[in-house]
This record gives structure tokens, C-alpha cells and sequence, in this order.
């Protein structure tokens, strides 16, 4: 479904982050990637979304190449095959719960009936009018997954979602995105320095500045 | 469908959080886009009655002829009747008359009174026949019957059969009035006798001002007005009604087109205030229209969005402005009238009229300042990186392409540019334009200007700072100063044309003053108040003047009207006196002269004013001829000996010396007597003397003080209007200080809540906004003064000299521009700390918390 080829991303001040990545990622795969800070985890994130393009190398997404997409292009398939899930929640502050949730439904001219569904699924039933400044920080995160699943991506990004969450909180939270991002068949990559978090994913992955390669598993 | 939902949610989830921006945006456009309509439809309503009025004086001629100066011989009435290809010929003679009652209302004072031949006018101009009462069918040709419009009539308190003193010369009419003028037009001050009558009672026997003429059919009108100019030569004008209505629009064009422009200030301030609270609404939405972008809304969609919210802003301000415009416009006419006090429009009832397309440009103007205000912030919303506008921090790069200077500079090199070029259609359009890029460039760099000013503060004193306070709030200004300079451009607009205004009015009135005491050296002034341009003082009466004791010296001077172009406003000639060893001890000169006694015999010197340089290229050294004396002389040739400046008459006047147009015309009238008192009488004691000869009752008598106070009084009431539009300018303006500075304090709470978990007092954070918003309003004044000086600059060297065709000096009012420096400086600190009180009086923990 996804593939990397030979992907090479540099900064302008000279630093490169990524060299001659190449990787693939099938269909209802759930994968974990972790690595140094500044190693280029985002950035590779980034690229796979369109936000950003590679100096060099391909990126396939059922097999279209992202990166010889125009900006229109790029941001439809993001539209319709991408969800996102942040570390700050990203969440509207002046739209309520279900007019956050229902924003991926209108951008794909979608019926927004499930959103109420959606909302019982992540546990905040009931709340479909309330503002983000009535929730908690992991109720937040929450509505971001909602977010990010209710249009039926085929790819759910998430960098680092459970950072700014208490431990107990940040479990809860990641096994409902697991449980989410499987239960819609969709993949799903997750950057995090969190081994808790890694750990629910299917398979954990760690970038280094060779590329990227299975964790060790003690 | 679904996207117009995201539409409406964004929309109004921005103005439910932001409801104080969003209104403070649309008050700002209503108020420029009601400024805007409310002039124009005043001044419309104006000129359009005006035209209308001047219009049914002359009915349904083809031609008319005049001479150049105001009245003519009769002889040429036969003449022109018995002409080939004339139908018809109408006679008429149109005087302005005092009315007794009203004699001591000096400014408004007479009647406008129409004598015709009522077997030709019934013709021609059917309007003016005077219906009599009933059992008296010949009163139009009663030698005492005067028929009033309805507009006189309640002006004069008078009705049908009742009678009514005129004043002709030295001499009191008695008249009666005889009926009405139904057809004449609502508030039209007019009146309507025999001809014959006229010419008697009011002593121009003989004389007429005016022959209209209706072509008999198949008659080439151009062909025989063109012979007939030829035929009748200099002293006469043939005109028709296209000229008359050239001759009209004129007359108050360059106010009328003034006063237009400094109603668009107010929309071209409504336009920055925009500009700021749109810009930094973007700005604080950066990570909101970034995620949007995430989420899969293209460029475009974004653009549009927020072009669409301005829109949304711009539909409800401009038909706020449109509904106030309409009904100040109202309130306007029936206060002021029609030329708001500036006596351009004396003695007409506008009405006001409601035109779809004139509201419909004014909406669409308003709608598109708006949408101009916002085009660049939403163009950089659109066009930023996605992932690096989702972190926080980057709000500041986003305003990094306003930071650089070169924009601004070619703004500023393209003004400079277009006040070098000459005048557009007889109106200083480039001045205009050169005044717009000014301000553009001037505002677009206080970014640049506030970066290089704070930082190099900072610099100065980081080594030897140990409060908290100056340190942050100098550190703020110096790096992120580009928000904060958005936020002062409303203000910074509103300053420079304050401090634009202000210098050129003072300078205006400071010009006019000096000029006063230059051209009323005098200290009475003793006219005729009936004395027209026939000149009212015969020789008998002005031996009788001279005559009177404690006199010192008596100066007579001759004014009547001249027209040198018939599409233009008539022209005043004065004769009088002028001191020939060095003609500036008379006259305001300005520029290089002729002296005197280079002259030769045979040519006789005049001097003109700057506005027949200008109008008529009389300049310095010219021979120019004029039609002076009665019709048949021939043209008098005559050289400009030099210019001089006169506030009095914008279309033109010339001067010469009183014994050469005596000698030239062999007229002995004068109009007004100059009076210069013997040390130790008082001016009482001489209007007493005056007031007992036997004229005295018809004497209008006035100290040179009392004119002199009465032109300033006059000058501020022509100006009320201007004081306004300055005060709504610098309203809008304090609006967007509050508006902007909200903005950026709400948008910095979370910067508040880190400072209060720190350790930081509410009071120092208020002291960090108080500073910050005091500083950055002193070098928004210092800039704004400079911006403002260099605008009047172009207002009083080149938009009024393009306008009204004078000059003036350069006067700066210090006092009055430190006081509104010092109450801007105070309103601004003062807004930034209320506006801070509500971004720090939140909860700090939920502040720290929220991701945006």
C-alpha cells in the first residue's frame, strides 16, 4: 500500500536526516517507529503526507508517487486516504466536539451521520456540544482520533500522541487507536519514544540515520 | 454544501470567540463607506438642484447671449429679433436685490428678481410668468406688481397683495406683491417683474443682462452660433445650455472632488483597520488554517475562506454604511444644506434621491477595501508551509516578507514620482495618488522601523538592564515586532492624515489671515448694501464720503464681474488705487514683478491673481487684452505686471489702477469706500457721521476687524466639515488600537500563563503590555508625524494650488499636534492594558495547557 524508495531528506542548513530510505508498508499494518530526536521521525511523516517532498527518491501510495503530486493533488489524497493524530491535539477551539469530528466527512463531501457513533466509540457520548475547553487533555486526544478515523483513511499518521499524557491516560488512549485504526482496516504508523506506546503496535521500527530497521526485542 | 458548512462553522466560530474584532471591523467600514455616501449624495443632491435651478432661469432657449461683463446695451435686443433664422428672442435682465428687511443679514440678504417681456417669455421660459389674482389678468405689467416663488414668499414672510421694500441704489421700492411662481422649483428663491419695470425702478434703464434666443427650425444651431460669436465680437459671449452647465459644474467642482476625497480617508483608514485585525486574525489561526490544510483543504479553499469571512465583515458593514450614509445625508441637508455651510450652493433645497447604481458603487467600494485589507493576509495564509505553521513559534515568520523594506520604497519612489505631474483634467488626481503610496509605503515600513529601533534599544542597554520588565518588553518589540506594527496601522493612518490635515488647515488659515491683514489695511469698509455691479457711489455721494471729518484717507475701488470664458465662473475686475512706486505695498504680490517704472506710457499695467496663471496662463509680462468699457470699443490691451494671492475668488481677478479704468471706460462708479481714521477718532464716531448722510440708511459700514473675524468664521465653518472627517478617521482608528491589541494579548495568553507559573505579577504583566503599547504608539507617532508632514507637504504645495489655484505658507500647529501625540501615546497604553486584563485575568493553568 505504502512504499519508500530511496527517499533522501536534507535541511537547508546542510543537515540530512534521511539517506536512501527505502520501506514498505502493506495493507492493515499498524507499525511503531522510534529513533533519537532529531533523527528526521516527523520529517519522514511529513513526506509520506505530502506536506513535504523528498530531495530525492519516491514515495507510492497504492502506487500514485506523492511526490510528483501538485499541491491540489497531494492535499485530495491526503484528504481521503490519510487521518492524523498530533501530539497538541490540533483540535479547533471554537467548533464543537462533533463539528471537530466532522470536519474530514465535509472536506470529502461525506455525510456526517456517523459522527455521533464515532463519538461513542472513543467514550465521549453525550458531549457532542461541548467546546474543547469543557475536556481533558486526554479527552482531547481522544476527539483527535475521532478525527482522524471517521472518514476511513487508509493510513492513520500519528507523531507522538500520547505525549502530552499522564501514563494511564496515554494507555487508554493507544489501545483505542489500535483498536480504532483495526477495527476501520486501516494501517497505521506511529513515531513515539515511548516503549509503552511502541509496544502497541504490530511490529516496531527504528530509524537511524542507515535507514530504518526492526527493533532488537529483549 | 458540506463545504459551505465548514464555511459557516469557521465563520462563526471566529465570531463567537471574536465578536469584538469582527465588529470593530465592520463599525469601521460602515462608518468609511456612510462617510463616503453621505458626501457624495449631499453633494449630488446639491449640484444636480443647483444645475436644475440655473437651468429653468434660462427655459427652453437654444442660445443665449451675454456680454462679458454683467449688462449690455438693449440696442442689440431689435438686432437679434430681427436677425434671419431667429424664431424667437427673449429679453431679460436678472438682478440680485437687498431686501430692507433683511438688509442687516449681510451673508443672506437678497433676491434674486428677473425682469421679462411677458409676451416672449410665455414662449420660452413659460415657468417665470407669475399667475395674478383673479379680476387682474395685467399685473405682469403693473409697474409696482412683483410675483414670488413659494420659496421667497416664506422666506419674506409675505403673501399675495401684501407689500415689499427693495432696495435699488440709495433709493427704497415699494412693491406689491402681485401673486406666484407655481412652477418655479421647491426652495428656488426667485422673482419675477415687467422687464420695463426693472430697468426703471432699479435704475438700469436701457441695460440688459441677457437675450435668449429660440432658432427658427432647420437652422444650424453650431453654424450660427459660431457666425454670430464672430459677428458681435469680444464683448459678447453666445452660449448655449451645454456651456451654462460646464459653468456650473466649475464653480464647485474642485470642492465637491475635495470634499469626495477626504470622505475616501475615512474608507482608506477603515482599509488598514482591516488590514490589521485581519492580518492578525490570520496570524492567530496560523495552526488552525495549518491543520485545515492537514485535514485536506487546498490552498485555494483556505484563500477563499478567508476572503469569504472578510467578504461576510464587508456585505454588513457597507449596507450599515450605506443606511447610516443615507440618513446623515438627510440630516445633513435639512441642518446645513446642501454645501454644508460653505455657501457654494446658496439659495436651493436639495433633495435627496436614492440611486441604485451611486449605492451600488459605494457598497461594491466598501466590499472591496475590505477584501483588499485582507487579500494579503490570507494570500501568506494560504502559501505557508503546512508543517512548519502547525508548530508554535511560527507566527512571527509569517509577517517576515512585510518586514522587508523594498515595497514600501518603491511606494515611496512612485509618490515622489507622481508629484511632479501636472494637474488631470483641472484636478490634482496625481497628488491624490502620491498621498495614497505615501501612506502605504510610509506605514508598510514602521515593521522595518521597529525592528531596527527596538532592537537596536535592546542592544543598547541588555548589558546594564536588571529589571524584568524593560528586558521583556523591549525583547518583545525587537523580535516580534512585525504583529505589533500590524496592529498600529489603523492608528498609524489615522495620525499621518490627522497630522496632515491639521498642518494644512493650519496653514490655510494662517495664509488667510496674514492675507487678510494684508488686503484690509483699511479701518472701515463702506459699501452699498444694493450696489450689484453697477457700483453704487455716484460722484455726488462719493465727494459726500470724502468729505466727512477725522478721515485721514479715502481709497474708492470699482469690483464687477468679467467673463473671459463662458464654460468658466465669471472673473473679477477691481480698480482701485495701487501705490505705483512699488505695487506690494498694495497688493499681496507674490513672485517677480514688473516694476512700474519700466512700463512704457502706452501700455497699462495689471495684476492678476494666481488663479488666472493658472486658468487663463496670465503670467508675468504677458500682454493680454480685455473687454472692458462699453460693447463696440475695442478690446483694451493691457500687460500682467505681477501676481498676487487671493483666498477671496478661486476662478480669477485682476487689479488695476482705479484712474486707468476710469480713463479707459469713462465709468465714475465706485462700490466701495476704504476709510482711513485720524488718530483719535473711534469708528463709532464715523459710522454715526456716515449713518447721517442722506444715503446712510443704504450704507452697509464694517470694521476692518469685524471682516477679518467674519472670513476666519467663515473659514472654520468651511472647514467644520473637514474637523469631522478627521475626528471619525482618528475614531476608526482608536477602534483598531483596542481591536488589534486585544487580538495580540488574547492570542499571547498562554506567553501570560507560562509568565504568571514563573513567578511573574499580574500587575508586572500589565506593566510589560502598558509599556509595550506606549513605546510602540511613540515611534507609531513619530513616524506617523513624519508620514502627515510630508502629506501636507503635497496638500499645500500641490493639491491645493491644482484645486483652488493658490498658495499658501507652511504653518505647523505644535501645540495641538503634541497634545493629540500625547492623548494617542496614553489611549493606546490604556487600550493594551484593558485589553491585557482579560488575557490575564483566565485561568493560567488552562492557558499553559491549551494546545493553541
Amino acid at each position: 500500500m505504502l512504499e519508500l524508495l530511496n527517499i533522501n531528506k536534507g535541511y537547508a542548513d546542510g543537515r540530512q536526516v534521511l539517506s536512501n530510505l527505502s520501506y514498505t508498508l502493506g495493507a492493515g499494518e499498524y507499525v511503531a517507529i522510534m529513533g533519537d530526536s532529531g533523527v528526521g521521525k516527523s520529517t519522514l511523516l511529513n513526506l509520506i503526507a505530502g506536506l513535504d517532498t523528498p530531495d530525492a527518491g519516491e514515495i507510492l501510495m497504492d502506487d500514485i508517487a506523492i511526490s510528483s503530486l501538485d499541491d491540489d493533488a497531494a492535499t485530495r489524497l491526503r484528504r481521503e486516504k490519510f487521518g492524523f493524530i498530533f501530539q497538541a491535539f490540533h483540535v479547533l477551539p471554537h467548533l464543537t466536539l462533533s463539528q471537530n469530528i466532522a470536519l474530514p466527512l465535509l472536506l470529502n463531501s461525506l455525510s456526517i451521520e456517523s459522527v455521533e457513533q464515532m463519538l461513542v466509540a472513543v467514550g465521549l457520548q453525550g458531549r457532542s456540544h461541548h467546546f474543547p475547553s469543557q475536556l481533558s487533555g486526554g479527552e482531547l486526544q481522544r476527539v483527535a482520533i475521532a478525527r482522524a478515523l471517521i472518514h476511513r483513511p487508509q493510513l492513520v499518521l500519528a507523531d507522538e500522541p500520547t505525549g502530552n499524557l499522564d501514563p494511564d491516560t496515554a494507555h487508554e488512549v493507544l489501545m483505542l487507536m489500535r483498536t480504532e485504526i483495526k477495527e476501520n482496516g486501516a494501517s497505521g504508523i506511529i513515531v513515539t519514544h515511548s516503549k509503552a506506546a511502541a509496544a502497541t503496535a504490530d511490529q516496531v521500527l527504528v530509524l537511524t540515520k542507515d535507514g530504518l530497521h526492526p527493533a532488537v526485542t529483549n | 454544501m458540506n463545504r459551505s458548512q465548514i464555511f459557516r462553522w469557521l465563520l462563526f466560530g471566529e465570531w463567537r470567540a471574536h465578536l469584538l474584532q469582527a465588529t470593530v471591523a465592520i463599525i469601521a467600514i460602515a462608518l468609511g463607506v456612510a462617510l463616503g455616501y453621505s458626501i457624495h449624495l449631499i453633494n449630488t443632491a446639491a449640484y444636480n438642484e443647483f444645475s436644475a435651478a440655473t437651468k429653468s432661469l434660462t427655459g427652453q432657449s437654444d442660445l443665449h447671449v451675454r456680454g462679458t461683463q454683467a449688462m449690455f446695451d438693449e440696442h442689440l435686443y431689435p438686432t437679434l429679433m430681427a436677425r434671419d433664422g431667429v424664431a424667437l428672442a427673449n429679453p431679460v435682465l436678472e438682478l440680485d436685490v437687498v431686501v430692507l428687511e433683511k438688509q442687516a443679514e449681510r451673508s443672506d440678504n437678497k433676491l434674486k428678481v428677473l425682469g421679462i417681456d411677458l409676451f416672449r417669455a410665455i414662449e420660452i421660459s413659460p415657468d417665470l410668468i407669475g399667475i395674478p389674482a383673479e379680476g387682474k389678468p395685467l399685473d405682469g405689467l403693473s409697474d409696482d406688481a412683483i410675483f414670488l416663488s413659494p420659496a421667497a414668499m416664506e422666506w419674506l414672510q409675505v403673501k399675495q397683495d401684501e407689500s415689499l421694500q427693495l432696495r435699488a441704489g440709495t433709493q427704497t421700492i415699494n412693491l406689491r406683491v402681485a401673486g406666484g411662481l407655481v412652477r418655479a422649483r421647491a426652495g428656488q428663491r426667485i422673482a419675477v417683474m415687467d422687464i420695463g419695470t426693472v430697468q426703471w425702478r432699479f435704475q438700469h434703464l436701457g441695460l440688459l443682462s441677457r437675450i435668449e434666443l429660440k432658432l427658427a427650425e432647420g437652422i444650424n444651431h453650431n453654424a450660427f452660433k459660431t457666425k454670430l460669436a464672430q459677428e458681435l465680437g469680444e464683448f459678447y459671449q453666445v452660449t448655449e445650455s451645454a456651456d451654462q452647465e460646464t459653468r456650473v459644474n466649475n464653480m464647485s467642482r474642485a470642492y465637491r472632488v475635495n470634499l469626495n476625497m477626504l470622505a475616501l480617508v475615512a474608507l482608506f483608514t477603515g482599509a488598514f483597520l482591516v488590514f490589521s485585525t485581519r492580518a492578525l486574525s490570520v496570524i492567530r489561526r496560523r495552526h488552525q488554517f495549518a491543520l485545515l490544510r492537514v485535514l485536506g483543504l487546498t490552498r485555494w479553499q483556505l484563500m477563499r475562506q478567508i476572503l469569504s469571512e472578510s467578504a461576510v465583515l464587508g456585505v454588513v458593514g457597507s449596507l450599515l454604511g450605506l443606511i447610516i450614509g443615507y440618513i446623515t445625508a438627510s440630516f445633513a441637508l435639512q441642518l446645513f444644506g446642501g454645501d454644508l455651510g460653505t455657501g457654494f450652493f446658496a439659495g436651493i433645497k436639495p433633495v435627496l434621491v436614492f440611486s441604485l447604481p451611486t449605492a451600488t458603487v459605494f457598497f461594491l467600494l466598501g466590499l472591496g477595501v475590505t477584501l483588499l485589507g485582507s487579500a494579503v493576509p490570507a494570500w501568506e495564509a494560504a502559501n505557508a508551509k503546512t508543517a512548519p505553521a502547525l508548530k508554535s513559534g511560527s507566527e512571527e515568520m509569517a509577517l517576515k516578507k512585510l518586514a522587508k523594506p523594498w515595497p514600501a520604497l518603491l511606494c515611496l519612489g512612485l509618490a515622489g514620482l507622481f508629484v511632479l505631474l501636472p494637474p488631470l483634467f483641472g484636478l490634482p488626481v496625481f497628488g491624490y495618488l502620491a498621498i495614497a503610496l505615501l501612506l502605504i509605503g510610509g506605514i508598510a515600513l514602521m515593521p522595518y522601523f521597529s525592528t531596527l529601533f527596538f532592537s537596536a534599544a535592546l542592544t543598547a542597554i541588555s548589558k546594564r538592564i536588571s529589571n524584568v520588565i524593560p528586558a521583556l518588553t523591549l525583547a518583545r518589540l525587537a523580535n516580534a515586532s512585525n504583529q505589533a506594527s500590524i496592529a498600529l496601522g489603523g492608528v498609524l493612518a489615522s495620525f499621518s492624515l490627522m497630522v496632515a490635515m491639521a498642518i494644512m488647515v493650519t496653514s490655510f488659515r494662517e495664509s488667510v489671515d496674514d492675507w487678510l491683514g494684508q488686503v484690509l489695511p483699511a479701518d472701515i469698509y463702506v459699501r452699498l448694501a444694493a450696489s450689484g455691479d453697477q457700483g453704487g457711489f455716484q460722484l455726488p455721494q462719493q465727494n459726500a464720503i470724502a468729505a466727512i471729518p477725522g478721515v485721514g484717507r479715502q481709497d474708492f475701488s470699482r469690483f464687477f464681474e468679467l467673463t473671459l470664458d463662458p464654460g468658466r465662473p465669471n472673473i473679477t475686475i477691481i480698480a482701485r488705487p495701487i501705490d505705483m512706486t512699488d505695487p506690494r505695498n498694495t497688493l499681496p504680490i507674490i513672485g517677480e514683478t514688473v516694476a512700474p517704472a519700466l512700463l512704457s506710457d502706452d501700455v497699462v499695467p495689471i495684476w492678476v491673481s494666481e488663479a488666472m496663471v493658472d486658468l487663463y496662463d496670465y503670467t508675468v509680462g504677458k500682454q493680454v487684452s480685455l473687454p472692458l468699457g462699453a460693447a463696440g470699443n475695442d478690446a483694451q490691451s493691457f500687460i500682467v505686471a505681477g501676481v498676487w494671492r487671493d483666498y477671496g475668488r478661486q476662478f480669477g481677478a485682476i487689479q488695476m489702477q482705479l484712474s486707468d479704468y476710469q480713463s479707459l471706460t469713462g465709468d465714475l462708479n465706485i462700490n466701495t469706500a476704504a476709510l482711513w481714521l485720524q488718530t483719535g477718532i473711534t469708528a463709532e464716531q464715523i459710522k454715526t457721521t456716515l449713518n447721517n448722510l442722506s444715503f446712510g440708511d443704504a450704507l452697509e459700514i464694517t470694521q476692518s476687524s469685524e471682516i477679518r473675524a467674519l472670513s476666519l468664521e467663515i473659514f472654520d465653518r468651511s472647514f467644520a466639515v473637514t474637523y469631522l472627517l478627521e475626528a471619525v478617521a482618528v475614531v476608526i482608528g482608536l477602534l483598531g488600537v483596542a481591536a488589534s491589541f486585544s487580538a495580540q494579548t488574547l492570542a499571547r495568553a498562554k506567553e501570560f500563563g507560562m509568565l504568571r507559573h514563573i513567578g511573574m505579577m499580574r500587575r508586572q504583566i500589565f506593566q510589560i503590555l502598558a509599556a509595550e503599547g506606549g513605546l510602540l504608539t511613540v515611534l507609531g507617532v513619530v513616524l506617523g508625524f513624519v508620514i502627515g508632514w510630508s502629506i501636507s507637504l503635497i496638500l499645500v504645495f500641490i493639491v491645493n494650488p491644482q484645486s483652488f489655484h493658490w498658495t499658501m505658507q507652511l504653518y505647523l500647529p505644535w501645540g495641538w499636534l503634541v497634545i493629540v501625540a500625547l492623548v494617542m501615546v496614553a489611549s493606546a497604553a490604556l487600550t493594551a492594558l484593558i485589553a491585557g486584563r482579560h488575557a490575564v485575568s483566565g485561568n493560567v493553568i488552562r492557558t499553559v495547557r491549551e494546545d493553541w
